[in-house]
């Protein structure tokens, strides 16, 4: 066991677990913040994107000694209420259907959008890449972060 | 900066105290009732004095948007302020009735109706309690967006419930005509969205009772296998490892934290029996399956001659489609809370009622000690059909005597699946003197999911779909399936054999158009030309509705300039289209794809059109249809699921990928108007897709695949040939 002492969402957090435990864990079981989503546990679907000090990255991949001392960024922090640009394009193009991975999809499109204002659609192919969405929702999820740029979007768009 | 004095001291076990934790079963439970009565003229409507209107949805949301399409319905004929309204879910207590199953895109067809009704209820009893008030007769007051209204005297909805709950609710509530609907017909987004980007949406994983530990499970990696002995010492010794429980389906680790509960089920050292599949394999599978093909199976359809009218030009083919897994984003996971007298469920799942059987029979007890209770589902796709993971769960918590949350891995989920079913198919088709098929023969094998599931059903009736209902006019046809039992346990995936049969049925038929030297389009239309409607099996078709998408599909795709322009190498066009007869939607797409040099199939666009009747949320079909598609391309291009000595040989999405962002089509989707009733949409899209591809290939590159998934190898296989 370990102590370890990070911040979640700005507040201030410290837990006593195995230094080894992914964050994942530690925010799901630990902390009950359970917005960030488990799919894999192996780094390859997504659903655990959240933002360690101001990056992207798979908090299953991330033992929670790695974090101390860092500050974490969860869906539920990422704006009070939902009123960040990505989650509102996120509503006004209604993209979850089940919802389960949106939380990792709409981090790493925060993200892709603090390091490109204004992606192309490559841009976006690369930048959201390693997300899966089992329900299918990419294309609306290519218009949402077009939108959230302040950008149009073709896709599904008659041609 | 943050200083010492900021940090919550946390532990483990302190933590439920310290922090704020969600209240649970959010999913469930309305507000708090505010002083000045309800009007709850049934358990599954409740209009608060503040107007609040409260819907309880029948059906478990697994993103097909059904909760938003029932509140639409009741909020309707209510004439409900549309952004007063929240949706809840129902459990399975008695209140509630029987909730039956979601699935097979029913959940429209079974409730529409009744929730328009409830509503309509509703509405009647707030006018009357209006014109009770006004002193005026109840014919010159009507219902507008939460309000009754009298000319110019206006009350709103929450200011009449008391009155309106002392009122008799009348019998055969009147339901408006289609035409004067407001909210049904326009494109609502869902009602779970802004919890849902949020993070605040609770799904089955995220749920947490007070003292509940968490549960890892490890299960023979051969099917049918038993445990012969377990050492269980160095899992105890696991920190945060609280109890190691042998289940019937293997050995749970119980812990404080779903990491402690993985790392004690690492350290477990079991001797499994691995039972009578110890050595199958695949290869033995589809050996199986040869074998069988051999001679006839049981007739499913027959019209004319059958197989006497083949004749000797008759063309042939084999197609095979592989066994799939669901891979749902939300990994099985189940919580039960067994405690003396009374057992709740948390659990996201498409069948409460199917699972009801098995939590008594563990538990003793009566179904009124059991509540189901259903968070939001993180995907169900048929898997969450199944009961396993709650009768894991129920086994836990009775032994351990605490609530206890069993949560699959990803491996887990993979491996212990109930599979879509493999199968293997003949194909034989004729031609008559001017091109039209004369004489079709189609025998295939695979195991029955009704029999496995020991459905009272019988073995063919969950394998038939897209093969016995063809919907093309052939003179002779002659249908055959044969049961061919696997190791596999097997389920419903999402359109079950629709998955299969068209991609078999839709690309054969374009073989033949190809022999009759024909426009495949104009080949399928001049086999729908007779409009009359027809009994198949127990539903009903309409071959004017399937011409009607596959014309509109090919006209929005520009089929026909398509066909007479020239194409950079590889492109290629094609269209295929499935009646989805069970829930009375027809659709067609058109695939416009590229063969790259290394094989590798590049889907540039998807036109859809789709006929549901009655488009209740155009939105939401929109999306059903982009989610049939792209679930759909991720099992023609990359979807299979293989046996080696018993086991499962794939463990996650490295080796059974998922079609991601960059290759997801542009995909149209046109809807056709129509006030027929409502069909379903979270299946119908998806048949389609894999034969509109596969024809799409053949246009590009002249070669046939007849085999899915339609993987690089393949292609280069057949290029070569
Ligand atoms: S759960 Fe972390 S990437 Fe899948
Ligand atoms: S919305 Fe269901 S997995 Fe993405």
């Amino acid at each position: 066991m370990s102590h370890v002492e990070f911040s979640v969402n700005g507040f201030s957090k410290a837990v006593e677990v195995d230094p080894d435990m992914p964050l994942l864990w530690v925010l799901r079981d630990v902390l009950g913040l359970t917005g960030t989503k488990f799919g894999c546990g192996a780094g390859v679907c997504g659903c655990c994107t959240l933002h360690l000090n101001g990056e992207a990255i798979r908090a299953c991949q991330t033992p929670i000694k790695e974090v101390a001392g860092k500050s974490v960024t969860t869906i539920e922090g990422l704006s009070k209420d939902g009123v960040h640009p990505v989650q509102k394009a996120w509503i006004e193009e209604d993209v979850a259907q089940c919802g389960y991975c949106q939380p990792g999809q709409i981090m790493q499109a925060a993200w892709l959008l603090s390091k490109h204002p204004h992606p192309t659609d490559a841009d976006i192919n690369e930048g959201m890449a390693e997300n899966i969405c089992r329900c299918g929702t990419y294309n609306r999820i290519r218009c949402a972060i077009h939108r959230a740029a302040g950008d149009e979007c073709a896709t599904g768009k008659e041609a | 900066m943050s200083t010492r004095r900021d940090f919550v001291k946390t532990t483990c076990l302190s933590l439920a105290f310290t922090l704020p934790m969600e209240p649970r079963l959010r999913f469930e439970m309305a507000d708090p009732i505010e002083p000045g009565g309800v009007l709850a003229p049934s358990a599954f409507l409740r209009i608060d004095g503040d107007g609040t209107v409260t819907i309880w949805a029948n059906k478990s949301e697994m993103g097909q948007g059904v909760r938003t399409s029932l509140a639409m319905a009741m909020a309707e004929e209510l004439d409900a302020d549309w952004s007063k309204v929240k949706v809840q879910q129902a459990s399975s207590a008695a209140k509630f009735g029987d909730l039956g199953i979601t699935g097979g895109s029913q959940s429209t067809r079974s409730t529409f109706t009744p929730y328009r009704t409830m509503g309509a209820t509703a509405r009647e009893m707030l006018i009357s309690a209006a014109a009770a008030k006004w002193k005026v007769d109840r014919a010159v007051c009507k219902a507008e967006n939460g309000f009754i209204v009298h000319g110019t005297k206006r009350i709103a909805y929450g200011e009449l419930v008391e009155a309106a709950s002392k009122l008799e609710p009348p019998k055969d509530p009147p339901l408006k005509h289609a035409k004067n609907f407001r909210i049904v017909g326009t494109d609502v987004k869902r009602l779970d969205g802004p919890d849902i980007v949020t993070g605040r949406a609770q799904f089955g994983s995220d749920l947490k009772l007070p003292g509940m530990l968490y549960a890892s499970v490890q299960r023979c990696p051969v099917f049918g296998g038993k445990l012969k002995s377990v050492d269980a010492t160095a899992a105890k010794a696991v920190p945060g490892v609280k109890r190691i429980i042998n289940i019937s389906s293997g050995v749970a680790v119980l812990a404080d934290s779903t990491w402690a509960a993985l790392n004690g089920r690492e350290a477990l050292k079991i001797q499994w029996d691995e039972g009578a599949h110890a050595s199958a394999s695949t290869m033995e599978i589809w050996k199986g399956f040869e074998a069988r093909l051999k001679t006839p199976g049981k007739v499913v359809r027959k019209e004319g001659k059958g197989t006497a009218a083949l004749g000797k030009n008759a063309i042939h083919a084999r197609y095979d489609c592989p066994f799939l897994a669901h891979a749902t984003m939300e990994p099985m996971v189940g919580l039960a809370d067994v405690k003396p007298d009374r057992c709740d469920i948390y659990a996201p799942s498409q069948g409460p009622g199917w699972s009801m059987a098995a939590i008594q029979q563990i538990t003793g007890m009566k179904p009124e000690q059991i509540e189901v209770h259903m968070p939001l589902l993180g995907g169900g796709f048929g898997r969450r059909a199944m009961a396993d993971f709650i009768v894991e769960a129920v086994e836990c918590s009775k032994t351990a005597g605490v609530p206890v949350k069993v949560q699959y891995s990803r491996e887990d989920d993979i491996q212990h699946d109930y599979y879509r079913p493999g199968t293997l198919h003949q194909l034989s088709g004729s031609l008559d003197g001017s091109g039209r098929p004369h004489a079709w023969h189609h025998r295939f094998t695979g195991p029955s999911i009704a029999a496995s599931l020991k459905m009272p059903w019988p073995p063919e009736a969950t394998e038939l779909s897209g093969a016995a209902d063809l919907a093309y006019e052939i003179p002779n046809m002659q249908v055959e399936w044969a049961q061919s039992d696997t190791p596999f346990p097997v389920g419903f995936w999402r359109a079950v054999p629709a998955s299969f049969n068209p991609f078999v049925t839709e690309s054969f038929l374009d073989e033949l158009a190809h022999k009759a030297g024909k426009d495949p389009l104009d080949f399928r239309v001049a086999l729908l030309k007779k409009d009359e409607k027809r009994k198949v099996g127990h539903d009903e078709l309409d071959p004017a509705r399937l011409r009607r998408v596959i014309e509109l599909a090919a006209e929005k795709a520009g089929w026909k300039a398509w066909r007479m322009a020239k194409h950079a190498k590889g492109r290629g066009m094609g269209i295929a289209a499935h009646a989805y007869l069970e829930c009375g939607t027809y659709v067609a797409e058109v695939a416009e794809v590229e063969v790259l040099k290394d094989g590798r199939v590049k889907v540039h666009r998807v036109v859809c059109a789709v006929d549901c009747g009655l488009a209740i949320n155009p939105l939401n079909i929109r999306a059903q249809m982009e989610s049939g598609i792209i679930f759909g391309l991720s099992a023609a291009l990359h979807g299979e699921i293989t046996l080696e000595k018993g086991r499962v040989a794939q463990n996650g999405f490295s080796d059974y990928p998922m079609l991601r962002l960059a290759d997801s089509p542009r995909i149209e989707v046109h809807i056709v108007k129509s006030d027929l009733p409502p069909g379903g949409v979270g299946e119908p899209g998806l048949p389609p897709i894999a034969p509109a591809v596969a024809n799409a290939i053949f246009a590009a590159t002249g070669k046939r695949i007849r085999s899915m998934p339609m993987t690089p190898g393949k292609i280069l296989k057949a290029a070569k040939a």
